[in-house]
Parts: C-alpha cells; sequence; structure tokens
C-alpha cells in the first residue's frame, strides 16, 4: 500500500509504478497483437513519446527473449497543420535508422488528445517508406479528437477538460487545470 | 533541418503555399541554387527571376521590379544585388520578407550562418570560444569576410585577417579583429583557416602589383599547407580561384569542409526560410498572447 504519488501543482492521476505497469502491459499487447512482434518497429513521437518507446523496446525484449525490436523516433513539427501558431521545439530530430517498408511500426507518444499530432506522425512516416500496417501506442487518451484517429493501445482513458495540461513522465501522469 | 535532408525523401510540407522568389541581380551558383533547394525541401513554391530575360533591360527600375513581383503575393524575396543596401531598400517598397544572399562588398549573413554551423558540426562545438579563425584574402571587397568577422566572434572566436594592407579596409582598427600580413606567420596557429575569392579585377585596380606575387604570399600551397596543424581545418566560401588563392586541390586536404559548406548551405537556409516564413511573427504574438 505504498503508493507513492508526486504532486507536481495537478492533480496526480497515475503514479510512477502505475505507469510503468501501463508499458508492460502495452508491451505484451504489441507482441499478442503481432504474434510475436518479429516485423514490429517502434517509433516514438518527438518529445514526450521517445522514452516510452525505449521502455517498450526493452519490455518486449524481456517478453519475447532474443528480439531487439528496432527502435526510432520521429519528429513531426515540420508536418504539423498549425505551423506558426505555436512554438517549434528545437533540436528534436527523427532518427530511423533500419528499413520501415513491410514493417508494422507501433507509433509512441505520451498523450493522445485532437490527433492532430499522429495524422502529422502519418504524414512524416510516408518519407521513410510504406510500412504494412501502423499501429499507436499511447499512455493516456484524454479524448477531445479532432480527427478520427484512435490508438491501439492505451495505458489509461483519463477524461479531461479541453484546457487542462496532462503531463506523462516515468513519475507519473498529472492533471494541471489551466487557467485562461 | 539537416536530418530531415538525410531522409529518404527529404521534403517536408512546412512552408506550403509559401511562396519565395530569388532577386538575383549578381551571378550565383551555390546560394541562388541552395536557397531554390532549400524552399523546394519546404514546399514552398520558387519563382527565379534572372535579370538577363526581364524587363530590367527595356529599362525598368528596381523599385517597379519588386513592386511588380511582390503583387503577384510573394512571401519571400531572396535578394542579392552589387550594390550594398539593396535588401533594405527593397523592405521599404513590400511587405513581403527580405533575405539577404550578398549585397555589394557589404553582408552575406546566410554564408556565415552556414560557416558557423559547419564549423560547429565539424568540430562538435556549440560555442566557439577561443577558436583562432583567420580570414585570407581581399578582405576590402568582402562580404563574406564582413559577416563572418561578426558571427565568429559572436560565437566568442577570436579571429585574425590577413591580406595585404592594400586589401583591408580603412576603418580595420574598429573591427574586432587582429590584424596580419604574412599568411605564413598565422598559419601554426590558426585552428580555422579560412581562404576568401580574389576576384580578379582586383589587379587591374592596381591593389595588387602581380597576380602571381599576391597568390605567392596569400595563397593555400602544399607545403605552406603542412604548417597548419593536424587539427586545423580549411574553408572557401566558394567559387575557388585554383592557382590563385587556391594551389592545392582541396581533396588533397585533409581537413577541408569546403565540400561540407556546400551541403549544410542547404540546411542553413531551409532553417532561415522557415524561420523567416513559419516562425516569425505569429509566433511572437503568440506567445505575448499566452503569457
Amino acid at each position: 500500500m505504498n503508493r507513492e504519488i508526486k504532486v507536481a501543482s495537478g492533480k496526480a492521476v497515475m503514479s510512477g509504478p502505475d505507469v510503468s505497469r501501463a508499458i508492460s502491459r502495452i508491451a505484451h499487447e504489441i507482441v499478442e497483437r503481432n504474434q510475436g512482434a518479429h516485423n514490429v518497429v517502434l517509433v516514438g513521437l518527438q518529445r514526450g513519446g521517445t522514452w516510452i518507446a525505449d521502455q517498450l523496446a526493452d519490455r518486449i525484449a524481456q517478453i519475447e527473449p532474443g528480439l531487439n525490436v528496432p527502435n526510432g523516433s520521429l519528429d513531426v513539427s515540420m508536418h504539423r497543420d498549425d505551423i506558426g501558431l505555436r512554438p517549434i521545439v528545437p533540436g528534436a530530430i527523427s532518427d530511423i535508422p533500419f528499413d520501415i517498408n513491410g514493417a508494422v511500426v507501433v507509433l509512441v507518444d505520451d498523450v493522445l488528445y485532437t490527433g492532430r499530432t499522429v495524422r502529422a506522425a502519418l504524414e512524416g512516416l510516408n518519407n521513410f517508406g510504406r510500412p504494412r500496417s501502423v499501429q499507436l501506442a499511447v499512455i493516456v487518451d484524454r479524448g477531445h479528437r479532432e480527427l478520427p484517429i484512435r490508438p491501439d493501445f492505451v495505458g489509461k482513458n483519463i477524461p479531461t477538460q479541453i484546457n487542462d495540461e496532462v503531463e506523462v513522465s516515468v513519475d507519473g501522469v498529472v492533471i494541471t487545470a489551466v487557467q485562461s | 533541418m539537416a536530418e530531415i535532408n538525410r531522409r529518404p525523401i527529404p521534403k517536408v510540407p512546412a512552408l506550403r503555399g509559401k511562396t519565395v522568389v530569388s532577386l538575383f541581380f549578381e551571378d550565383s551558383t551555390r546560394t541562388r541554387l541552395s536557397f531554390e533547394t532549400a524552399a523546394k525541401r519546404l514546399s514552398a513554391e520558387t519563382m527565379t527571376f534572372s535579370v538577363s530575360t526581364s524587363s530590367v533591360n527595356k529599362g525598368e527600375s528596381l523599385r517597379d521590379t519588386v513592386e511588380t513581383i511582390s503583387d503577384m503575393g510573394v512571401h519571400a524575396f531572396v535578394v542579392r544585388h552589387k550594390s550594398a543596401g539593396v535588401p533594405w531598400q527593397i523592405s521599404q517598397w513590400t511587405s513581403a520578407s527580405i533575405i539577404n544572399a550578398g549585397d555589394g562588398a557589404h553582408q552575406h549573413p546566410t554564408q556565415a550562418i552556414v560557416d558557423c554551423y559547419t564549423v560547429r558540426e565539424a568540430l562538435g562545438l556549440t560555442a566557439l570560444n577561443g577558436l583562432r579563425v583567420s580570414i585570407v584574402g581581399d578582405i576590402k571587397h568582402s562580404r563574406v569576410a564582413r559577416s563572418n568577422v561578426a558571427a565568429f566572434t559572436l560565437l566568442g572566436a577570436h579571429v585574425t585577417l590577413v591580406a595585404p594592407p592594400t586589401l583591408l579596409p580603412a576603418n580595420i582598427e574598429t573591427w574586432p579583429v587582429k590584424v596580419a600580413h604574412s599568411l605564413d606567420d598565422v598559419m601554426p596557429s590558426t585552428d580555422v583557416l579560412y581562404m576568401l575569392r580574389l576576384q580578379s579585377e582586383r589587379m587591374d585596380q592596381g591593389l595588387i602589383p602581380h597576380l602571381g606575387e599576391y597568390s605567392n604570399r596569400f595563397g593555400l600551397t602544399e607545403t605552406r599547407a603542412q604548417k597548419l596543424q593536424d587539427s586545423a581545418v580549411v574553408m572557401h566560401p566558394g567559387p575557388m580561384n585554383r592557382g590563385v588563392e587556391m594551389h592545392i586541390d582541396p581533396a588533397d586536404l585533409p581537413n577541408s569542409l569546403i565540400h561540407k559548406q556546400v551541403a549544410n548551405g542547404v540546411s542553413a537556409r531551409m532553417a532561415v526560410l522557415f524561420d523567416v516564413l513559419a516562425r516569425g511573427g505569429e509566433l511572437n504574438s503568440l506567445q505575448e498572447e499566452s503569457v
């Protein structure tokens, strides 16, 4: 019963161990869905999704010994539809040092919100090749979709207000209500 | 941006719907083509203006030319002109963004951005504190030298200008640089050797007595190159005068960054175009609103 939940300024809705367990479960689900993950590659979305993709790769290697799932990163800022409306994170790069043609690409992000980041990621992925299929894994689905996009693997569905801020880290998930 | 250029398909839709015009009143290969490549890789539309086939030949003034193109709905002009200050002057006549691609002997800012990025990338440095940069050649007429002195100094490097007194500007003592007149003396204490192109018309103006003499004293020969430290890098903004300032084939130099400079030219100009067309005013106003 030692549930240590770090409270920043907002409300903690998942603890660090909760996030870790969610990542473990998603790793199992990825392996199950793809009958062993032999053709699976992970692509973490910059910047919130990369550390999660790293952990997923580790867990999958534990579940399926000897299977090293290729793990890359994708920066979608140049593919967004709101360029000029929001700041661009400098220094984030795409690094996909393997062939995605014919692979099952699992896009990994921390929070699924409007779906616009995922749309940009699908477009960006095209520049690297033609995957056999693309799946989506997120730690938090907070709703408020603006595009017809749904996740394949979800850590937790968390209803939010539209101007909440959701922050995912190894220490847990924190929701902060932003006064507007 | 450099990462985008390494992708199998090096194109992103960031500047869709934007139009970039290259307005070059002076000849150029790498600057114009790298700007146009940069614009295309960001999915901007590009238009090319070439003086020789334009109405400038019918006597159309610079202002009318700019206003005509501006009326077609362009978002940015990339301007090169033989007179200093033309990009600023054009900015008074149009609401489009202006990027200076070299104006007279004044400035060539994107070249300096390319060069500083190239040095930082090659040496794995962020700041250039204490780095010894020697710029050699016709400083007086060089916009590249002016922009690079400003940029390298800003990043903390120490710049030494190496040239005969006739090829140094009159107000050199106000520049934040050291001056040397012997290339041989500075070679051993140089980390970045930056060779400038000697424009051949300088000889006609009586600024150098003889091309061979200049070449002997300020050219990069094989024997002279051996005086460089092993870690020193060599740069040149192009186009090279082989046999004048460059006696040695850059391919024979162990640490030539000359090809890197050209390759990085596209990435750096993508960053400039993106900054001007997609990140500028709109972002600032957004930040002010959200604060």
